[in-house]
């Protein structure tokens, strides 16, 4: 499915090559350096936690990385592909291929039913009515709502929406699952259910998922935990 | 198209809202289709003028008679090809004055030559020129009150009476069409034979003349050679061209067109605001939407796209059903035939309503369309926490 080049891992396996990156904000005259010269390296096929304290820049991090916006400085780089080298309009199309993006409150279409929104990022292939409805069946089975197809968002529960969710983010079998805190509006119990299901995907179909969480009950089921703080990266929790 | 869905699901999100919208359009529509038809049949009289054909009447005033025998003398006037002659009857039916159509004796033969627009079948042309009570009728107002060949029409004239006093009999022998849809079928025409020797006083004169001319370009010619010959003479005429002369009725109504235009001008003004706000409000409510979009990777371009549809749907919906009414009222037939004798909404009113259609729904669309596709991602997906 990922090979080199085109959205697969480099040499030496690593997959995100995140080289020096600021993100500086303006807001009115002051400047916000978010990020600040930050380097991380993510190997293919790894389940990375990033933890940090509200406002380090976590989101902001994620979103370089997803090819969502764009640094002030440095480079991005997944797989062979250089995100800042690209238009707004071959972005878009590179995100369609190569990212899955999983958000905290789900971000599902209210108007239309769970296969629906699983089926959104299919739109934007050559694939047809068929095609696409066999890979949306597939996706809401690995997430164990294909009874739920037909149903729209507010008549699901936080849990099974956020599964919606993960299936619209790996219908279209993207290389890297990126996750903004998918556990942080759930209970325990629900929680618990879909990091195992990130766990498996990233177990058994070879995921690479970076995982943005405040909940070390979370970062425990990855494979590697980041330490985001003042623009930097550390392996250990700041003091 | 498959985003058909999400622009569907989309526009019914807000059912109440929509609906509304749908409705201004619709009325606003409407409205643009009712007032081409009233502007239709209030120009029909000149866009039916014959170009070839001059109207002779008395210099001082329409109402005012000129002799029979002018026929005859102006068909000797170099440039002239035929001549016929109206005279205004005001035949009331049923001593109901709203009921009120056309009424005018005619000399059949040449009628008929002079207005090929009016269509009457060989066989009842024939039954005309043999029956001296004979009339015929047009379409419109056989329709309006239900006539057959065969029926006896009776009329009163407050202009003029019978001999020997009672009401006017008139048999009817045929039914014209017209040769195009704007062709005026509101007429009732009887001979003036028969009216000339029944009628209590006034023998010999006639209302005004319809003179065809051999070469339309050399029509104010042939008009300033009438006008001559009859100059100085008890009954002095104007001819001008037949356009001209219904022109003069409509300009005493007004400048219609213009009056319209204004109308509508205002109403697709407010129609735009209305739907425009809607399609405001649709974006802005669905910011965080519309990052999902673009992070799932729908580019900018297809984000305005989509906006622009659903507007351009909205605007469809509602102003193709309010022209589909107007078209529908006009099935019926004129509602006031003594007024709108012409009452359809013509095909490049049609085409002119629907390019309204689809220019309301971009105009509408274009602002928030262009505020969606400017969007940036990151920013539109922070609205939602
Ligand atoms: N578009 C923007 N304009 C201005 N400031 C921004 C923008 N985006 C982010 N910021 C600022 O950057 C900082 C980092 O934001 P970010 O959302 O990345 O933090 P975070 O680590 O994800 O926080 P949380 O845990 O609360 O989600 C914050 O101070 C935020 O206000
Ligand atoms: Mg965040």
């Amino acid at each position: 499915m990922s090979n080199s080049g085109e959205g697969g891992p480099g040499a030496n396996g690593i997959l995100v090559r995140v080289d020096g990156v600021d993100r500086t904000f303006h807001r009115g005259a002051e400047e916000i350096h978010v990020l600040d010269g930050l380097d991380l390296e993510v190997p293919q096929g790894e389940f990375l936690a990033l933890m940090g304290p509200s406002g380090s820049g976590k989101t902001t991090l994620l979103n370089l990385i997803g090819g969502l916006d764009r640094p002030t400085r440095g480079s991005v780089a997944i797989g062979g592909d250089r995100l800042e080298s690209m238009s707004a309009r071959r972005l878009a199309a590179w995100r369609a291929r190569h990212v899955g993006l999983v958000f905290q409150f789900y971000n599902l279409l209210p108007v239309l039913s769970a296969a629906r929104n699983v089926e959104l990022p299919l739109l934007l292939t050559h694939m047809s009515g068929a095609e696409r409805r066999r890979h949306v069946a597939v996706a809401l089975e690995v997430v164990g709502l294909s009874h739920r197809a037909n149903h729209y968002p507010r008549t699901l529960s936080g849990g099974e929406q956020q599964r919606v969710g993960i299936a619209r983010a790996i219908v279209s079998d993207p290389t890297l699952l990126l996750c903004d805190e998918p556990t942080g509006d759930l209970d325990r119990k629900a929680g618990d259910e879909i990091l195992d299901l990130l766990q498996a995907l990233n177990a058994q179909h070879g995921k690479t998922i970076i995982m943005v969480t405040h909940d070390p009950h979370a970062s425990a089921r990855a494979t590697r935990t980041v330490h985001l703080d003042k623009g930097q990266l550390s392996m250990e929790a700041p003091a | 198209m498959r985003f058909l869905r999400l622009v569907w699901g989309n526009l019914m999100r807000r059912k109440l809202r929509t609906s509304l919208t749908l409705l201004s359009v619709c009325v606003a529509f409407l409205l643009f289709g009712l007032l081409c038809i009233i502007n239709e049949a209030f120009s029909a009289g000149v866009t039916m003028a014959g170009a070839d054909r001059l109207i002779v009447r008395h210099k001082v005033s329409l109402i005012m008679s000129l002799p029979i025998t002018y026929g005859a003398r102006m068909q000797r006037i170099p440039g002239v090809d035929a001549t016929t002659h109206w005279t205004w009857f005001n035949g009331i039916y049923q001593d109901d004055p709203r009921n009120f159509f056309g009424t005018f004796p005619v000399e059949p033969e040449s009628f008929l030559a002079m207005h090929r627009e009016y269509l009457l079948p060989p066989a009842e042309r024939e039954a005309w020129l043999k029956t001296r009570t004979g009339a015929i009728v047009g379409r419109t107002l056989a329709d309006r009150f239900g006539w057959k060949v065969g029926d006896r029409i009776p009329l009163m004239s407050p202009i003029w009476p019978r001999k020997g006093d009672g009401a006017w009999e008139f048999d009817i022998v045929g039914i014209y069409d017209g040769d195009k849809k704007s062709t005026d079928t509101s007429g009732f025409f009887f001979r003036y034979d028969y009216f000339d020797e029944s009628r209590a006083e006034g023998q010999g004169l006639v209302g005004w003349y319809v003179v065809r001319v051999k070469d339309p370009d050399r029509a104010a010619e042939v008009a300033a050679a009438i006008d001559a010959e009859f100059a100085n003479s008890p009954y002095e005429t104007k001819a001008e061209p037949e356009g001209a002369f219904a022109q003069s009725f409509v300009e005493q109504i007004g400048s219609i067109g213009t009056i319209l235009l204004a109308i509508l001008s205002a109403v697709f003004f407010t129609i735009l605001l209305v739907a425009g706000n809607t399609m405001a409000q649709a974006v802005r409510e669905r910011t965080a939407e519309l990052g999902v979009l673009k992070a799932v990777g729908f580019t900018n371009e297809r984000v305005l796209g989509l906006v622009l549809v659903e507007s351009c749907l909205l605007a469809a919906a509602g102003g193709l059903s309010g022209l589909a009414i107007a078209w529908l009222l006009t099935l019926g037939g004129s509602p006031i035939p003594a007024v709108f004798p012409v009452f359809y909404l013509p095909t490049r009113y049609l085409l002119i309503g629907v390019g309204l259609v689809l220019g309301l729904g971009i105009l509408a669309g274009l602002l928030p369309a262009l505020a969606a596709m400017r969007l940036r991602v990151a920013v539109a997906l922070r609205r939602h926490a």
